[in-house]
């Protein structure tokens, strides 16, 4: 190290080469996300604003922003839209209280702690693909056990309308992803202090008044960042639904709709256009989140 | 880690390289004493049709190519994705295409597969079809050959019905007066196998959907006729409980189970049928596709693959040699023995292969595919078969007393689909 002779200046000197190495540090990571994330976006956004369709490959051009106005313009975009934010909100809202219950369980299991935390998991770790087979499977009314339950008709044809589609399509969501909701909560629940709850019950506060009064003030920043991964995820449903009726029935989800235009369509230029449209959602619902409750989210960092 | 472990490290990488490299380019002077290579992508047949006559013609090629086949999923639209994203991309792996009927349009407009021609066009073409050389063919050119059609009869149980029904409003008729197994089996899931029906129907009324590549033709009176039936039939009680998920599979497993008197389905049923439900089987009936309009004849749904040759391959001349030797009559007569596929070739159907496959109705399978209604030749496919499969799907909510609206929603978003405007 250089020897230096004033204090205050050997502090800022190192303050500053403690900078760079930071800098440095992160030198790899920043370059590896404008290889993986920002190039594709940037590209995606040049495609978005011209004619481009791999089956023709002679024509093409600049068309401004005819292809979002397409999208815009279109019933089926909607249509669509309302699917995935009626989908959105469903199936988080139910995760968030089967997942606050779930990380309540395994918060107080007694015994056998680590065999109930890995049970929970199981669903989260099975590939969404599989998992959508399978609950596809159960409910098909040829081979699936579920039309063999009672109360449920024999010939009940889940996936031929929209509401039963709607429904199988959430549960198998909500089986998949509440326990990766749940493993967000337990996080948030182990760091409150427990001498909190023994204080309250000296002072003959109910269970409930607890949860309300402790808990859930206390686990604020835990249940905000679980809700934005999981609004995040949930936006951009595809495996399932793509599965399951493949759109059919009105219950494409937007990605659905990204996915014919690009994939089956190979219309690069106006699926593009959806693909930035839905990135603008996310990112909007990211900056709702964060600006709305950005001071919350770091709240009960250590430290912070 | 130390420097010179790290040194040592790259040492070991850069000797990796360079043993990789010296090994390829051992591979690629191999080229011309060994056979080349070919890769035949291809959708699965699950009687081992493929594997059967890639290997037979690899060994009458006697060490000038060898083909390996490459497996595509068996539903059509994954098939095409999966061959789409390879050649969109000019992928050089790609040597041979099994493309379905309904892409040649599509593939040959973007410059992916090769056109054919001289001696061995005439010799791929030669007693085929004249409608399944058109399948294969895009603007005058030849762009595959012909390898299996196929096409639906209509399937109905000889014990419960004594006369086929000619029309598809008899059938309903015959079908809601049953006392049991009085349902139809079609595929009316939305995706292709719906285009498939909806095709036949309109062609059968009477209009083709596009007259041109560009043109939407489907005319009013015939086009409303055809939608009325696929309307009368999915808000009737001949429909089965799950219409509108219906796909080739589940209305063969219905009419297996005994659910149904009637079903619309290829070929393969037949087979199927003896082996799984052999009860069933035997009473099996079949009779041509019925008909929409009394006075017209049926124009049945023609299916089948063609064998293309990639524009981005790197071995186009033995690869043309290749798949015509796929394609040719041994070949077909292979598909029909192990898969039964219908040939492709109208001078197989009398072959005691072919009427042992199909038993009694191997001239009904030919006069089907003769009279057949192919699906509409463009490039913008895709986009038509969208268009009609989001429009009339579900089918219930077509009102078989109310056929003018839906008639023109379809008729707008067909004008939109081939001009490939709007999304779908």
């Amino acid at each position: 190290m250089e020897a230096s002779a004033q204090k205050p200046a050997v502090s800022s000197q190192r303050t500053r080469s403690e900078h760079r190495l930071a800098w440095m540090l992160c030198a790899p990571a920043v370059l590896a996300m404008l290889a993986v994330t920002a190039y594709p976006i940037g590209y995606a956004i040049v495609l978005s604003v011209q004619q481009i369709d791999l089956r023709f490959p002679d024509e093409g051009g600049f068309v401004g922003l005819d292809n979002y106005l397409a999208v815009l313009g279109s019933e089926l975009w909607w249509t669509d839209f309302f699917n995935t934010v009626f989908l959105m909100v469903t199936t988080v809202a139910i995760e968030l209280v089967l997942g606050m219950a779930i990380a309540l369980v395994m918060h107080r299991a007694i015994f056998g702690r680590g065999v109930v935390r890995t049970s929970v998991l199981i669903p989260y770790g099975i590939i969404t693909v599989v998992a959508a087979f399978a609950w596809q499977f159960a409910f098909a009314p040829d081979t699936g056990f579920v039309n063999n339950l009672p109360l449920i008709a024999d010939d009940m044809d889940w996936f031929g309308g929209r509401f039963s589609s709607f429904a199988v399509i959430i549960m198998a969501e909500v089986w998949k992803t509440t326990p990766f909701m749940a493993l967000l909560l337990l996080a948030g629940l182990v760091t409150i202090d427990k001498g909190l709850y023994e204080a309250a019950k000296v002072d003959g506060a109910s269970a409930w008044q607890r949860f309300t009064r402790i808990t859930l003030p206390l686990m604020k920043p835990a249940i905000l960042v679980a809700l934005l991964f999981r609004t995040l995820d949930a936006f951009r449903v595809f495996d399932t639904i793509f599965i399951m009726t493949r759109g059919a029935q009105d219950t494409e989800s937007v990605s659905i709709l990204g996915f014919n235009q690009l994939i089956s369509r190979l219309n690069l230029g106006l699926g593009s256009a959806v693909s930035v449209l839905i990135f603008i959602c996310v990112f909007l619902i990211a900056f709702l989140f964060v600006k709305g409750f950005g001071t919350k989210l770091d709240e009960g960092r250590p430290g912070g | 880690m130390t420097p010179r472990r790290t040194a040592r490290a790259l040492a070991c990488l850069a000797t990796a390289i360079l043993v990789t490299a010296g090994l390829a380019a051992c591979g690629g002077g191999s080229d011309d004493s060994g056979p080349r290579q070919l890769t035949f992508f291809v959708a699965i047949q699950p009687g081992g049709t493929i594997e059967e006559v890639s290997k037979r013609c690899s060994e009458e090629s006697r060490g000038r190519y060898e083909i390996a086949p490459e497996f595509l999923p068996t539903d059509a639209t994954q098939q095409r994705e999966q061959l789409v994203r390879r050649l969109g991309a000019d992928d050089p792996s790609i040597d041979i295409v099994g493309m379905d009927v309904i892409w040649t349009g599509e593939f040959a407009n973007a410059g992916w597969v090769e056109p054919w021609q001289g001696k061995l066009k005439q010799q791929v073409t030669e007693e085929v079809f004249p409608n399944v050389i058109e399948t294969a063919s895009f603007e005058k050119d030849l762009y595959a050959a012909p390898f299996n059609t196929n096409t639906q009869l209509l399937w109905y149980r000889k014990d419960l019905v004594p006369k086929p029904p000619e029309t598809w409003d008899e059938m309903i008729d015959q079908a809601e007066d049953l006392k049991e197994a009085g349902t139809i089996q079609v595929q009316a899931n939305r995706y292709e196998g719906f285009m498939v029906w909806a095709n036949a129907l309109i062609e059968s009324a009477g209009t083709p959907i596009l007259s041109g590549p560009e043109t939407v033709d489907l005319e009013q009176a015939p086009t409303e006729k055809a939608l009325a039936v696929i309307g009368r039939l999915a808000n009737s009680s001949a429909a089965p409980a799950s219409l509108s998920t219906s796909d080739e599979d589940s209305a063969r497993l219905g009419f297996e189970a005994g659910e149904s008197a009637f079903m619309t389905n290829y070929t393969f049923a037949y087979a199927s049928a003896q082996a799984e439900a052999p009860e069933i089987g035997k009473e099996m009936g079949f009779a041509r596709f019925p008909r929409v309009d009394a006075g017209v004849p049926s124009k049945p749904p023609l299916g089948g693959f063609n064998l293309a040759v990639s524009s981005f391959s790197d071995n186009k001349d033995v690869a043309f040699e290749a798949a015509a030797c796929l394609a040719n009559k041994e070949s077909q007569l292979t598909a029909v023995e192990l898969d039964g596929l219908p040939p492709s070739r109208s001078d197989l159907y009398t072959d005691k292969v072919v009427t042992k496959a199909y038993p009694g109705f191997a001239g009904l399978v030919k006069e089907s595919i003769e009279g057949a209604g192919p699906r509409p030749t463009t490039p913008a496919y895709q986009d038509v078969s969208l268009a009609v499969q989001r429009t009339l799907h579900p089918p219930d909510k077509i009102d078989p007393d109310d056929t003018e609206s839906i008639y023109d929603e379809l008729k707008s978003n067909l004008e939109d689909a081939v001009k490939r405007e709007g999304l779908l």
